[in-house]
């Protein structure tokens, strides 16, 4: 901290409102693309092991072991192949939600009591109708808890995407607070985080809600 | 291939393991920084997750701290860490002690909530028990409530001790060196080398200190206690289950 100067100063968060909003939307659309494209693989996943339950071992071995890799080092073990840019971050970012993403939707679509699968076949569904009609919105609630866990662990993530030039709320945090000595920006950028993790969590909470009116009653 | 000959070479190379900047020396500062870092967020920690789940006093609000501190994310802590070292110590502050300080700010909110967790959901049944045996409140601490706790406990610390080790690398960001410090100079230069040489070893370090922790949990727990091995997240990460995983 430069010395005589206080540690929060309104002024300078008044005067760059505007790349407060610049940041944060980069920090959402990173966050976004990456949970989005982590949903489309899960998903196609957790299809192919719905259909091949021996798959499962394997994928889960795999993504754990992403998962278990440092975002540090993820962020900047591809850097060699596909530079600084987007496509670096978000390698790192997608390889991050499968575990959790493919994790919920297989265990939702398991947890489906069989003789509703059952009585779902003795009414002459197919096996994509039973997929689309029955199974999918039974396990919707833990699908979606999958999708919301995702989305608040890739908004922290997203900070340490600064390192390698993509901005988001970490350039406040580092390439404004930490280099530059100034702790406003560092606990603006943090403050910021914080709030859009919140916010997220209990937006995706309430549709979960909303989705589920059913689930209601169990869940107390 | 040519790449990973080049990173070969860099290993290899003596130049890079002498000095100040020398490999030795920032896996001793990487590997010294997170074993201290921890031990002192243990030594928070615990008692506080062992005091508020024996005695519930006072819960709601450390959870909701600890909480709102698992928000923070790990960028967060050390940059709020070094204004407040700088702020304190000039100069001194400068290095070791900011980013031990925000080590020690990640390593604390899951020991807390998953000591405390553990200690809440052991069965009355079990704690009557204990007391109709004429045990006091620390026996009935330390022989029943922390022994059936203990995977829950154990995987708060595994979580903490990953992410301590995992994070140290950005303590190179506050001078702190450590083996990050080789990430942000290859960054700074465009030496992609050395970059994915060190992140390498930061990946190594990481999945070791991971099985490790697995490792004594797996031996430190009675088997008669159940393992929730596979099951799905949908506390948002709030507890770290025994088979769960902590945050990258």
């Amino acid at each position: 901290m430069i010395e005589g100067q206080p540690f929060f100063r309104f002024d300078w968060l008044v005067d760059n409102l505007d790349q407060l909003a610049r940041r944060l939307g980069e920090h959402v659309l990173v966050t976004f693309i990456a949970v989005t494209v982590g949903f489309v693989i899960s998903f196609a996943l957790a299809l192919l092991i719905r259909r091949y339950p021996r798959v499962y071992g394997p994928v889960l071995a795999v993504s754990g072991i992403l998962y278990a890799i440092p975002s540090i080092a993820l962020f900047v073990l591809f850097i060699p192949i596909t530079g600084l840019s987007l496509l670096t971050a978000e390698i790192a970012l997608v390889s991050y939600t499968l575990v959790i993403l493919v994790r919920n939707i297989v265990t939702g679509l398991r947890g489906v009591p069989p003789d509703v699968i059952e009585a779902a076949k003795g009414m002459g569904y197919t096996d994509t109708q039973r997929l689309w009609r029955v199974e999918l919105p039974i396990a919707l609630p833990i699908i979606v808890a999958g999708v919301r866990i995702a989305t608040v662990t890739t908004i922290g993530l997203v900070t340490i995407a600064t390192l390698i030039g993509m901005g988001g709320l970490g350039y406040l945090i580092v390439n404004i607070g930490v280099t530059r000595r100034f702790p406003t920006a560092t606990i603006t950028g943090v403050v910021v985080v914080v709030l859009l993790s919140t916010v997220v969590e209990l937006l995706l909470l309430a549709i979960q809600r909303r989705l589920t009116p059913w689930a209601k009653a169990r869940e107390a | 291939m040519e790449f990973f000959g080049e990173v070969w070479t860099w290993y290899t190379d003596p130049a890079n393991w002498s000095g100040n900047d020398g490999l030795p020396v920032r896996l001793w500062e990487h590997v010294s920084l997170s074993v201290v870092s921890l031990l002192a967020g243990l030594a928070i920690a615990l008692p506080v997750g062992l005091y508020i789940g024996h005695t519930g006093r006072g819960a709601r609000m450390v959870v909701a701290v600890s909480n709102i501190g698992r928000a923070v994310p790990s960028l967060g802590w050390l940059g709020i860490a070094y204004p407040i070292s700088t702020g304190l110590f000039q100069r001194g502050g400068i290095g070791f002690l900011p980013a031990f300080i925000g080590l020690v700010a990640l390593a604390i909110p899951p020991v807390v909530t998953n000591t405390y967790t553990g200690l809440q959901e052991v069965d009355s049944d079990l704690r009557e028990a204990g007391r109709g045996m004429g045990m006091r409140e620390l026996q009935l601490l330390a022989r029943v409530e922390v022994p059936v706790a203990l995977p829950v406990i154990l995987a708060g610390i595994r979580v903490s001790a990953v992410a301590v080790v995992a994070t140290a690398p950005l303590a190179a960001l506050v001078g702190g060196g450590t083996l990050g410090a080789y990430i942000l100079q290859g960054l700074e230069l465009s030496d992609e080398v050395r970059v994915f040489a060190a992140a390498v070893l930061v990946a190594l370090l990481a999945i070791l200190t991971e099985l490790g922790f697995a490792w004594i949990q797996r031996s430190a727990v009675s088997p008669g206690l159940s393992r929730l091995d596979d099951a799905p997240m949908t506390d948002a990460s709030r507890v770290a289950r025994p088979g769960e995983l902590g945050s990258p």
